[in-house]
């Protein structure tokens, strides 16, 4: 497996810039900004995913780039050379849609040729072309077919051909699995994935699943109100979320709330209504008195034994026991909330059972403390 | 079993609501032209008719010996009763055997109209005449006959006819000299045929052809003909509702009867002779021509006619003058084939 | 497993049977309204009319006599006095009868005067006393036309119970008196050219009502909701105005004094007024309008189902918005279009209220004169053959429309 890169996001080369939003602004009737001061850096050859709820800006932002939709405000730049108003047709982006938007009336092998014919790239080459981009994701042999005759999975991968073939720096993929099932997804996110690795090509990936966020990319980009919440490698979006926004949204996690009662060294001690006190890593922006949100991710949290002696220990009393196969999900009263949730280990489990008082224990590295918003 | 007899239960009802409908007591029906006319008709004798105790109800059709015949086929009833017909279906129809012969001692007698509205089946309601129409606010020197309609040099300008052969065969041999009174004589020879096409060449270009009697008029008031054939009705109709200027030369127009026929499907027959017998008194027949310029058919009804109406009606003796009916069983006899000489004509360049 | 398998054969299939009848009666009795409709409305008439279109048994039922013995002739030898005397006593008993008209109108459509031929040869026959010495005399001496051979063919044609003489004349072909199959005179030759001029105007309408239908089709379907149930309500429009009020409405605009020849002449496009109406122009104009509904409604179906991405992909590849229109939107149309198409011209064949109300003379379609067959002059045989005539054309036509589009293709909505 892939280790995820926290320091430097650029996979080879050097944190070379390909597109640039500079103070980029969009509204669609004059009143709402659906994306505001939009500065974003794409670095040539990495992934990255836009992420956010719907309404969020992620799909403007991409459209933008594509040139379907206008900057209201602000300029874009790619390499260097400003195409605000370059027709999407000269941008020479691939683009892989939703439906996979596989032209029903051609064959595969005719799909693929498409952008190549337009470019009047000649016959000979454009069907090695052709011939590559069916091998590369494993469909040749069915060039001669036709879309509809294909299982959802494998449009989706001729869609994705069809985007690489023209061998564009960028490709741009709208929720491009959005419409397979689980399965098939999950499958599909790892091709994407290597085929990515394998051309070095950039890609900028637009979803509203986390999950696939956290899988496929380099840098996510949380979106939300129009904004970019946080970009980051996955890992530090997971693990040291800036907001309480992206803290939520990404992954499953344990709101505490109280006041900041004092912050050092990068950790922040937290009391909360009944008294009792959490420390947890600061956040950007967290001020000493000012109410405070302690994100806690439910699989870092030790039960029983293994609370051991950690910083963070406090009691609770368990209300619900659910068997998941690879863990156990417990509900726990504790801390004043009684929907505090845990994931244990199956193995060792055989005295968590409901109403069951246990220790709970965490360390601070585990909690991050952020400014509560609104 | 249930569900069979349900079936033939939806069909029988279904065939029922035909059946029923026509099986049922039904008021006498008598059938006319529709608009204006019948409008007119209503008022004369429909429902005074009606005033009298009757039990009729009127409808109206678009002429055609064709749906009377799909009307009479079978020898059931089909819902109509009285009928005015164009003479061509009055005598088609009567050959046919379609057509009540109608006993005259019932409606007063064949001596009471006049000779042309007495047949075996059909009693005369009305006299109307084709006749050369103008707009006397744009021609002030009025034509004085067909011969004029087909001179471009003095009347420069588009001119409108009846589409199809009928009518215009007579008109082009009245304009080429050829009396009133042997237009058939002549047309019956295929020299005189000829004749009449190559009259009509002459004005190809200039001709526009209407199909319905509500056009002619439309035509001279836009502008769009100078000189027309009309119905003499619609004239006169146009200058009284529409208070137009236009003008007719009775000279060399061709007239033909409307008549009464009952349907030998009917079983309303006492009904229906009770109904011809009342359209066809003078006292009724003379207030007519009030509503509408047709000449009436009872040789008493022009006596109690406004004389200040009568230069407006065909039946005027001096309307009459030069006027020549329009002859059904050549009509009959040759329809077919002169409308698809008409049509290849029109089509030829 | 093994209970069902000894189960006795027969008792199986019998339950199945009773199940399935049940069910299948269950349907029939849902389609049955609709089914009896059809019939009543479609297939009965059609069949009619083809029957009509070879049958001839007019003259059959008054003549018996003459019609067998004419029947039997062969067409080539001098008729005998057998079939004279037949033909006479015919005409006698059916001039007695009143059924004469019936014979007589049959014969007129064959033979120039043939109505006054019979039907002044009834006249005198009814006179007639007794068995003439010779029919043969009997009947030459009231009209010599007896005498002639095209006469006897013409009888011996109507004779039935078979005929192709109406299919003959509307493909403008008769019989002549060899009885071989020859042209009609030029001045009677008409039919073909009708059906020729039936074709043209249906597929200029056709063409035009694609054309003009396309963009509209578009509009409609790619426009903001509210916009898009303003502009349908204005495209189906002419549906709620009668066709007379209509074709008014065009011969007012249309007109020498109109106000499009007042608009040209205003503007020096022309100097004196143009011919509009009452000729093709004006019929195709009319036909136009009133037909554009019927292509623009599936094209709007069809373009509706098709995703914006189709376009937006094809540009992203590098395509030239008008090269992805032409190359992946227009080929996605066509099932819409061609289903338009063959609606419109199917109905364009069939008109002939509009040309005759904004045509001239030498605009009137096939229907024009189905409709004169009917109703004015009542030659039903011929009307019949007409249809038969434009059906297969059409027939035909759909044949090679479908090998060009392919049926598969067409999609009404």
């Amino acid at each position: 497996m892939r280790e995820a890169p926290t320091d430097s996001p650029v996979s080879s080369g050097g944190p070379e810039c390909i597109v640039r939003f500079d103070k980029v602004d969009k509204s669609y009737d004059g009143r709402l900004l659906v994306v505001q001061g939009l500065d974003l850096d794409i670095l040539r050859g990495e992934f990255l995913t836009l992420l956010g709820p719907s309404g969020s800006g992620k799909t403007t932002t991409l459209m933008m780039l594509a040139g379907f939709e206008a900057p209201t405000r602000g300029s874009i730049l790619l390499e260097g050379a400003d195409i605000t108003r370059t027709p999407p047709h000269r941008r020479g982006l691939g683009m892989v849609f939703q439906n996979y938007a596989l032209f029903p009336h051609m064959t595969v092998a005719e799909n693929l040729a498409f952008p190549l014919e337009v470019r009047r790239v000649g016959r000979a080459e454009t069907e090695a072309a052709v011939a590559r981009a069916l091998d590369m994701v494993r469909l040749t042999g069915y060039g001669e077919r036709r879309p509809i005759q294909l299982s959802g999975g494998q449009q989706q991968r001729v869609a994705l051909a069809r985007a690489l073939v023209f061998e564009p720096k960028l490709v741009l993929m709208d929720e491009p699995l959005g419409a397979l099932d689980k399965q098939l997804r999950e499958h599909m996110q790892y091709e994407i994935k290597h085929i990515h690795e394998r051309l070095g090509v950039t890609v900028v990936y637009v979803t509203h699943d986390q999950g696939e966020a956290l899988t496929m990319s380099d840098r996510v980009a949380v979106f939300n109100d129009g904004r970019i919440q946080q970009i980051d490698a996955p890992r530090t979006i997971y693990e040291h979320p800036d907001t309480a926004f992206v803290a939520q949204f990404i992954g499953e996690n344990n709101r505490i709330e109280g006041k900041v009662a004092m912050i050092s060294e990068g950790l922040a001690e937290v009391v909360l209504a009944d008294g009792a006190r959490v420390v947890a890593e600061a956040g950007p922006g967290l001020e000493t008195g000012a109410d405070a949100l302690v994100s806690l991710r439910p699989e870092r949290i030790a039960v029983g034994e293994a609370a051991g002696s950690a910083r963070n220990r406090h009691e609770g009393t368990i209300s619900e026991v659910i068997y998941h196969g690879d863990h156990l999900r417990l509900r726990i009263a504790a801390l004043g909330r009684d929907d505090f949730v845990v994931k244990a280990p199956v193995v060792g489990a055989e005295h968590l059972r409901p109403g069951a008082t246990v220790p709970l224990g965490w360390r601070p590295n585990d909690g991050r403390a952020l400014p509560l918003d609104g | 079993m249930k569900r069979k007899m349900l079936f033939a239960a939806s069909v029988l009802a279904g065939a029922g609501l035909f059946a029923g409908a026509v099986l049922a007591e039904r008021p006498l029906t008598v059938v006319s032209w529709g608009g204006a006319y019948q409008d007119a008709q209503k008022a004369v004798y429909f429902e005074p008719f009606k005033a009298t105790g009757a039990n009729m109800i009127d409808e109206s059709w678009d002429g055609g010996v064709g749906v009377l015949r799909s009307k009479v086929q079978g020898g059931t009833d089909s819902g109509w009763d009285v009928v005015q017909v164009e003479s061509e279906e009055l005598q088609i129809g009567c050959e046919e055997g379609m057509y009540v012969e109608l006993d005259w001692d019932k409606i007063g007698g064949k001596d009471a109209y006049l000779p042309a509205a007495v047949s075996d089946c059909g009693v005369g309601s009305i006299v109307y005449n084709f006749v050369l129409g103008y707009d006397k606010d744009k021609i002030k020197d009025a034509p004085a006959g067909w011969a004029d309609f087909f001179d471009t040099a003095k009347y420069p300008g588009k001119r409108a006819l009846r589409q199809g052969p009928k009518t215009n065969l007579e008109i082009a041999l009245i304009a080429d000299g050829v009396a009133p009174a042997d237009v058939y004589k002549e047309l019956a020879t295929d020299a005189g045929v000829d004749r009449a096409f190559k009259k009509l060449d002459t004005i190809k270009k200039d001709l526009v052809w209407w199909k319905s009697g509500a056009q002619p008029p439309q035509f001279l008031a836009s502008g769009e003909v100078v000189l027309t054939s009309v119905y003499n009705g619609r004239i006169d109709a146009a200058n009284r509702t529409d208070k137009r200027n236009f003008g007719i030369q009775w000279n060399g127009s061709l007239f033909t009867l409307d008549s009464w026929v009952i349907l030998k499907t009917t079983p309303n027959l006492d009904q229906a002779y009770a109904f011809l017998d009342f359209a066809g008194k003078a006292e009724n027949q003379a207030k007519l021509p009030d509503a509408i310029a047709y000449g009436v058919t009872n040789k008493g009804a022009t006596a109690l006619i406004d004389p200040a109406r009568l230069p407006d009606l065909p039946t005027a003796p001096e309307n009459m003058a030069n006027a020549v009916q329009i002859s059904d069983s050549f009509w009959i006899e040759n329809i077919d084939k002169l409308t698809e000489r008409f049509n290849t004509w029109a089509a030829a360049n | 497993m093994a209970d069902l398998t000894t189960l006795p054969d027969g008792d199986l299939a019998r339950d199945l049977k009773r199940a399935e009848r049940r069910r299948r009666l269950t349907a029939m009795m849902l389609v049955a309204p609709l089914f009896l409709f059809l019939l009543v409305s479609f297939v009965l008439p059609i069949g009619d009319m083809l029957r009509r279109s070879v049958i001839d048994t007019e003259v059959a039922e008054v003549w018996p006599n003459a019609a067998a013995a004419a029947a039997a002739w062969d067409r080539k030898s001098e008729p005998g006095e057998a079939l004279f005397a037949a033909l006479g006593r015919d005409i006698r008993t059916s001039a007695g009868e009143r059924t004469i008209a019936t014979p007589a109108r049959r014969l007129n459509y064959a033979l120039d005067n043939g109505r006054s031929l019979v039907l002044g040869t009834g006249r005198a026959l009814k006179q007639l006393e007794g068995e003439p010495a010779s029919w043969r005399a009997t009947l030459l001496a009231e009209n010599p036309a007896w005498g002639e051979r095209m006469t006897w063919i013409a009888l011996a044609d109507a004779a039935g119970p078979l005929t192709d003489f109406y299919l003959l004349t509307a493909t403008d072909l008769m019989r002549d008196a060899n009885d071989d199959i020859v042209s009609r005179p030029p001045e009677r030759s008409l039919y073909l050219q009708v059906l020729g001029r039936t074709f043209l105007v249906s597929f200029t309408v056709t063409v035009l009502c694609v054309l003009l239908g396309f963009p509209v089709a578009y509009l409609v379907s790619n426009a903001p909701e509210r916009v898009a149930n303003l502009l349908l309500i204005l495209v189906l429009l002419p549906f709620w105005t009668s066709l007379l009020v209509r074709s008014a409405a065009w011969i007012v605009l249309l007109q020498d004094q109109g106000i499009v020849n007042d608009i040209l002449q205003a503007l020096h496009v022309t100097s004196e007024p143009i011919r509009l109406i009452f000729n093709r122009t004006g019929v195709v104009v009319a036909m136009t309008h009133v037909l554009l509904p019927f292509v623009i409604m599936p094209m709007i179906a069809t373009m509706k189902s098709i995703p914006p991405t189709y376009l937006r992909a094809a540009i992203s590849l590098g395509a030239h918005p008008a090269v992805a229109f032409v190359r992946v939107y227009l080929p996605q149309t066509v099932p819409g279009v061609a289903a338009g198409a063959l609606l419109v011209f199917i109905m364009a064949l069939g008109y002939y209220v509009t040309p005759a109300l904004v045509g001239g003379a030498d605009d009137q379609m096939l229907a024009y004169f189905i409709a004169f067959f009917t109703t004015s002059s009542a030659n039903w045989g011929l009307a019949a053959a007409l249809g038969v005539i434009l059906l297969s054309a059409t027939m035909l036509l759909y044949v090679v429309y479908a090998r060009i589009v392919g049926m598969g293709r067409v999609k009404l909505g």
